[in-house]
């Protein structure tokens, strides 16, 4: 074997290697970062990774949840477990409030989803602390508009995202500056896919919420798609709930995520049928990703994450 | 497993986002609903077949105008290689495009339209690759189907690119015969084209050697972020963190700290948490030293054979990417690693002719697009290798004082 045989790095490593670097790029050139939290899959590889990057030091910047008030209560109940196992600082906003305070019209429906009332939560949020930078678990693998999104984005002060006024990123020298009044929105795992961060996740041993793996869950089906009983989604009369056994694939809201219907019990079990499947993350597991072909381009120039 | 990087570059017509579409599509890596998508739009554009060019397509803006807006990332995998795709569009931002994307590639597809042969379009793509130091190139000679698969015309093709490279100094250049279209030679060898014994295209991108890419003799690392806990037990720990982007760093070695010049042993090197005799690019480390001198971001630790320039003044090829024009005497940040510092551009030498290497004389403003010699003085010394020597150690960003926006690449002469 040669010499340069040693100093070879698998794809993982060259992707975490990535994001760790990433992140101290935001630690290094913000003043007031933010690691945006949801409970899902995503950001917590991005708070292993943020443990790699910045441990034995603090994180230089807090967690910050926008609750909707739809999540799951085992993506809660995980948040402030690992929060509180890391000791780092945890901010949570809710929408609820936001809805109170601004007079925001709630969605109504049959799936009456808050996720598009979360950006303007996540914008108070940014405006509350001042954050100047606000890291995200993101990929670029997920959709077609977040393919063409730069690892640091620039936001205006209404969040909003033009792609035509991308700042060109070279090598790996990112441009965090910024002018009053916008923001960035960071994201250290855009060259990760799906199957990486399940990879990862069986490499590092990262632990999940309950969730991601098989139970039995009362759902109904809607066209085609697993959607759990919660209060959140109004039964109409020709809804049947049926028991099955499930896992997600995605955490988003009750409101607009679907479950797929699985018995991998373990992480091993869940790559293979990742492996298997013929239809993508969003595809399969997102309600809200189904209404245009440009859903998510028009709700990211709106300021969404 | 690990990861290759590569750009395609094609003028419009020259099947580029065919190409993609098919290596995503042989390769599985286009799931049902995805398909199911891009058939219902393949109706919409009332022509039959699935448009596999559709893949590439991001945003609606773009779909509706039928353009490529920017560099969009795409990625499949073998259960040899994870492979990250930089699609450039191929319309008046090119350069730009172009030079952004392939900026982090390890390898190049050229394609060129069998019917054609070498244009202009192929010779500016492929001084891009020189300038920016692609170390591989694949000429992907397409459109084999519309040609009978003749192969004296792929071997003419061949030849007339082979004068190409020479002139250019491109190294490692493979030449193979395709059709994106039909999908031969691109993840199957194509029953078609009996005379070509060679791998299909996916064969070579599984293959090709890219281990020594990576240059281990010159260290350099450019300190991103000082981790100093500052409790109790930890009160005296000061970790260097960054990435090492080329060469390695072990237990014990000295380091050079630049731009001051001083120096110090390495005490100990941090990798994800754990405690390790040696690192390598390109991992993230924490490094202490022995010594208690005064680092911060954007200093540079340099070990290994060879040091690094420092100066204040310094040739560069510059590629401007704003719309806003380049006159000599404009005062930007330039930025290089994680060092940021004021500059100006002192003077433009001259303008190269993207599509002939010529000299052109210097025009008193560069435009978006233009690639340029340039002299830059800055405010303060930088630390810098040779692009060409070293590209992690020479490549920087203009950015404008007053918008912030990135607007030109430089690469070190």
């Amino acid at each position: 074997m040669s010499k340069e045989n040693n100093y070879r790095l698998d794809y993982l490593d060259q992707l975490e290697s990535e994001a760790i670097h990433i992140l101290r790029e935001v630690a290094g050139q913000f003043e007031r970062p933010a690691l945006l939290f949801s409970g899902g899959k995503d950001s917590i590889t991005l708070v292993h990774l943020a443990l790699k990057a910045f441990r034995p030091g603090k994180f230089p910047f807090p967690l910050v949840h926008i609750d909707t008030g739809h999540n799951f209560p085992e993506a809660l109940e995980f948040r402030d477990a690992l929060a509180e196992r890391i000791g780092e600082k945890l901010i949570v906003r809710r929408v609820e409030d936001t809805i109170r305070q601004r007079q925001l019209t709630e969605p109504v429906g049959k799936f009456a989803s808050r996720n598009a009332l979360q950006t303007f939560t996540l914008l108070d949020t940014i405006e509350e602390f001042h954050f100047d930078a606000c890291i995200g678990g993101a990929r670029r693998d997920e959709e077609k508009a977040r393919a063409k999104e730069r690892i640091f984005s620039v936001r205006d002060e209404f969040g909003g995202w033009d792609p035509k006024r991308q700042r060109p990123e070279l090598w790996n020298i990112y441009n965090g500056r910024i002018r009053k009044g916008e923001n960035v929105r960071a994201f250290p795992i855009s060259n990760w896919t799906e199957l990486d961060i399940w990879n990862y996740i069986r490499r590092e041993k990262i632990d999940l919420p309950s969730i991601y793996f098989a139970h039995d869950r009362e759902v109904i089906d809607f066209q085609g798609q697993w959607v759990a009983v919660s209060p959140f989604i109004r039964l109409d009369a020709t809804d049947q709930v049926q028991k099955v056994r499930v896992r997600y694939r995605t955490v988003g809201d009750m409101t607009c995520t679907a479950a797929v219907e699985s018995s991998a019990a373990v992480i091993d079990d869940i790559i293979r049928e990742i492996t298997a499947t013929r239809t993508s993350e969003r595809g399969e597991t997102r309600i809200d990703d189904r209404v245009s072909e440009a859903a998510m381009e028009d709700r990211k120039k709106n300021g969404y994450f | 497993m690990d990861l290759l990087r590569f750009i395609t570059a094609g003028s419009v017509d020259d099947g580029k986002s065919t190409l993609i579409g098919r290596l995503l599509y042989d390769s599985k890596s286009i799931l049902a609903d995805q398909l199911e998508a891009l058939e219902k739009q393949s109706k919409n554009r009332e022509d039959g077949e699935i448009d596999l060019a559709l893949l590439t397509d991001g945003l609606r803006a773009e779909r509706e105008q039928g353009i490529t807006i920017d560099v969009a990332y795409k990625y499949f995998s073998t259960p040899k290689r994870k492979f990250i795709i930089a699609d450039a569009p191929g319309h008046i931002q090119y350069t730009r495009n172009m030079v952004t994307g392939a900026s982090n590639a390890n390898l190049i597809i050229i394609l060129v339209d069998a019917r054609n042969g070498v244009v202009e379009q192929t010779r500016r793509h492929s001084i891009i690759a020189s300038l920016l130091n692609i170390p591989h190139v694949v000429v992907a000679i397409n459109k084999m189907d519309l040609v009978d698969y003749s192969q004296d015309r792929y071997n003419n093709i061949v030849i007339d690119y082979a004068e190409v490279a020479r002139t250019l100094g491109l190294k490692d250049v493979t030449y193979l015969p395709i059709s994106a279209l039909k999908g031969d030679n691109i993840v199957e060898r194509s029953t078609a084209i009996s005379w070509y014994d060679g791998p299909a295209l996916l064969d070579v991108l599984e293959n090709i050697e890219i281990d020594h890419d990576i240059d281990l003799r010159r260290g350099r690392l450019s300190v991103q972020y000082v981790i100093r806990p500052q409790t109790e037990e930890l009160h005296d720990y000061r970790g260097y963190a960054g990435k090492i982007a080329s060469g390695t760093y072990k237990k014990g070695e000295t380091v050079t700290v630049l731009p001051s010049g001083q120096t110090s042993r390495i005490r100990s090197i941090e990798v994800g948490g754990a405690a390790v005799q040696e690192a390598f690019a390109p991992q993230s480390v924490i490094l202490q030293l022995e010594d208690d001198i005064d680092i911060s971001r954007g200093d540079l630790l340099v070990s290994g054979e060879e040091l690094p320039r420092v100066e204040q003044e310094f040739d560069v090829l510059l590629c401007w990417m704003d719309s806003k024009t380049l006159a000599p005497g404009n005062k930007y940040l330039v930025q290089l690693g994680s060092r940021t510092v004021r500059g100006m551009v002192k003077e433009i030498e001259y303008k190269l002719d993207v599509n002939t290497l010529e000299k052109l004389p210097a025009p008193e403003q560069a435009g978006l697009n233009d690639i340029v010699k340039a002299t830059i003085r800055t405010a303060s010394p930088l630390p810098f290798d040779r692009y060409a020597d070293l590209p992690v150690g020479g490549g920087a960003i203009l950015i404008d004082e007053t918008s912030y926006v990135t607007v030109g690449a430089c690469m070190v002469q």
